[in-house]
């Protein structure tokens, strides 16, 4: 009765909720941030860790639903070995598929199992969050991000 | 027992729900089982023709034309604040102030009293307080120096008494109080607490926004100085709500906003206001949301509004009997007195996804911190998913709404 909704929830996106990847806190990272959606109340702290150049760790804690956590999970799985710039990129075309522009699906790799959530208004902030936190940190900002 | 027979016979629920257009559509393909009634309600016919006829019979503006078309204006503008006056049993219909909605007469009552208090005075809330029963608040103490304390709650969302009572003392200037909480349903004892508050002569607001469509409610009888409502809860439209106060509070209060409509004599040396509660009324109000607010009352006293709480009560009785049949169901808000809202969280599944996957199945509920992030906080919950009924709902709708639970949690897995 709920296999329209599969196209949101696909399996990848329960396994990644149940079992996170980089769920837990780092306690060396370079830099670290919280992101907020005041909307629902979701939570994460993301934390990164640097080497020559590149993005040498990931990892995030926080509350959040299903789709924010894959999100997560499946971003700091991704960036790891990412140069600044491929992941601000990678947010770019993530951010463009999450809000339904027309992207090369290919180019998204895994995060593709995301692509459904363009058809929910309510729940793009859900996926997005993660992303919004990566670029805050990024780009140096110190305060906690928000989705508003 | 026979009691509630003969009450399930009067009430003809599938007659009621032929008086809202709204609930006769499918979204995604099923029929709605609209649940979301704690966060507004649908509107009945009644109320929505009754906007239809004043613009399309009487829209002029009021207080001041000697036309025709104002007159009539003015007088169904006038006669709504009568029907709210008999709804809530105010003594005089110059009681009734209309605002925006609940939020809107809270802050009016704050900004009116802030001149009464100074340093060292106390504010008194509870924890079950939907925001705009808090921030109204903090602003104030910001700017007098107040203190604002907060009356906790036990594990089952309840006011603690004693707590309560030992809060309240000669430092006490203001109280304000939800009737029913927005988040857990729990039933305040107002009347204890006013009586209480009134012991040490301190003036207390209840914020009825989601008590009014459930509860009849008589400001005199529980005797306190302001009660609060919004309308789109109570089947009216968005956009206008009422300020009940008595006279000599009123009497009190500096006005919110100036402008027009609030005063009686202009020049640039000094303004006389108007009499209340014109004083706060500044500008030219909404009309016809206070005439849509009229019809929605008369909509409910012909339905009466005991036999709604009691069809109400027993739909929450039922939801609750058949949630707790679901193992990985734990529902927020157990008080023993408790108004028709089902707050819950699943076990291992977050509320919005609760919310996206009940609304695939045409089931409306609220999933959210619902404006109450104290008390979310409180139950180490980061938001609930809110199931809240109303006159309209149905058993065979609670039927819905727990196989939708018991679907999403096989999805779920």
């Amino acid at each position: 009765m709920l296999d329209d909704l599969r196209d949101l929830y696909q399996e990848v996106i329960f396994d990644h909720n149940r079992n996170p990847r980089n769920f837990r806190a780092m306690e060396n990272a370079d830099r670290q941030i919280d992101g907020f959606n005041p909307l629902c109340g979701d939570r994460i702290t993301l934390f990164i860790k640097f080497a020559d150049g590149k993005i040498s760790d990931a990892s995030f804690q926080g509350q959040g639903c299903a789709i924010s956590t894959a999100s997560a999970s499946l971003m700091t799985d991704i960036v790891k070995g990412q140069t600044e710039e491929e992941a601000q990129a990678l947010f770019s075309l993530f951010h463009k598929m999450a809000t339904g522009e027309e992207v090369e699906i290919d180019d998204l790799g895994k995060l593709a199992v995301l692509a459904g959530v363009c058809e929910y208004p309510a729940r793009v902030k859900c996926a997005t969050l993660p992303w919004h936190t990566l670029d805050a940190l990024l780009q140096g900002a110190e305060e906690p991000v928000t989705t508003e | 027992m026979n009691q509630t027979v003969e009450k399930t016979v009067v009430y003809d629920v599938e007659r009621i729900r032929q008086d809202f257009p709204v609930l006769h559509q499918e979204i995604r393909g099923k029929q709605l089982v609209y649940l979301d009634n704690a966060a507004t309600s649908q509107k009945p016919k009644a109320v929505i023709d009754s906007i239809v006829h004043y613009y399309e019979n009487d829209n002029a503006n009021i207080h001041r034309g000697v036309h025709t078309l104002s007159e009539r204006a003015t007088l169904s503008y006038e006669n709504a604040r009568k029907t709210v006056r008999d709804f809530l049993n105010a003594s005089t219909e110059k009681e009734i102030v209309f605002t925006r909605g609940a939020t809107e007469a809270i802050n009016l009552v704050a900004n009116g009293i802030a001149e009464r208090l100074s340093a060292g005075d106390e504010i008194l809330i509870t924890a079950m307080e939907h925001h705009s029963n808090i921030v109204p608040w903090q602003m104030l103490c910001e700017k007098t120096g107040a203190e604002l304390k907060v009356a906790p709650i036990n594990d089952k969302g309840e006011l603690i008494w004693d707590e309560f009572e030992a809060l309240v003392s000669n430092k006490t200037k203001f109280a304000a109080v939800s009737h029913m909480s927005n988040a857990l349903g729990t039933i305040n004892p107002i009347k204890q607490m006013i009586d209480l508050l009134h012991k040490f002569d301190v003036p207390v607001l209840i914020d009825g926004a989601q008590a009014i469509p459930h509860i009849a409610v008589d400001v005199q009888a529980l005797d306190c100085e302001f009660y609060v409502f919004s309308g789109h809860k109570l089947y009216a439209p968005t956009g206008i709500g009422a300020l009940y106060g008595k006279m000599e509070q009123l009497e009190q209060m500096s006005p919110y906003q100036g402008g027009g409509d609030m005063i009686s004599i202009v020049t640039f040396d000094k303004t006389v206001y108007n009499k209340v509660p014109y004083k706060f009324e500044a500008g030219t109000p909404n009309i016809v949301g206070t005439i849509g607010l009229g019809a929605a009352i008369d909509y409910i006293n012909t339905v009466g509004i005991d036999a709604i709480a009691a069809h109400e009560n027993s739909l929450l009785e039922y939801a609750t009997e058949q949630s707790q049949k679901i193992d990985k169901l734990r529902i927020i808000g157990t008080a023993d007195n408790k108004g028709a809202i089902l707050s819950f969280v699943l076990d291992g599944i977050h509320p919005h996804d609760i919310g996206t996957m009940m609304d695939h199945q045409g089931i409306a509920v609220r999933a959210g911190h619902h404006c109450a992030m104290p008390v979310m906080d409180f139950f180490g919950v980061p938001a609930t998913a809110r199931a809240s009924f109303a006159m309209y709902n149905t058993h065979q709708e609670v039927d819905a709404l727990i196989a939708g639970i018991e679907n999403l949690i096989e999805m779920f897995g």
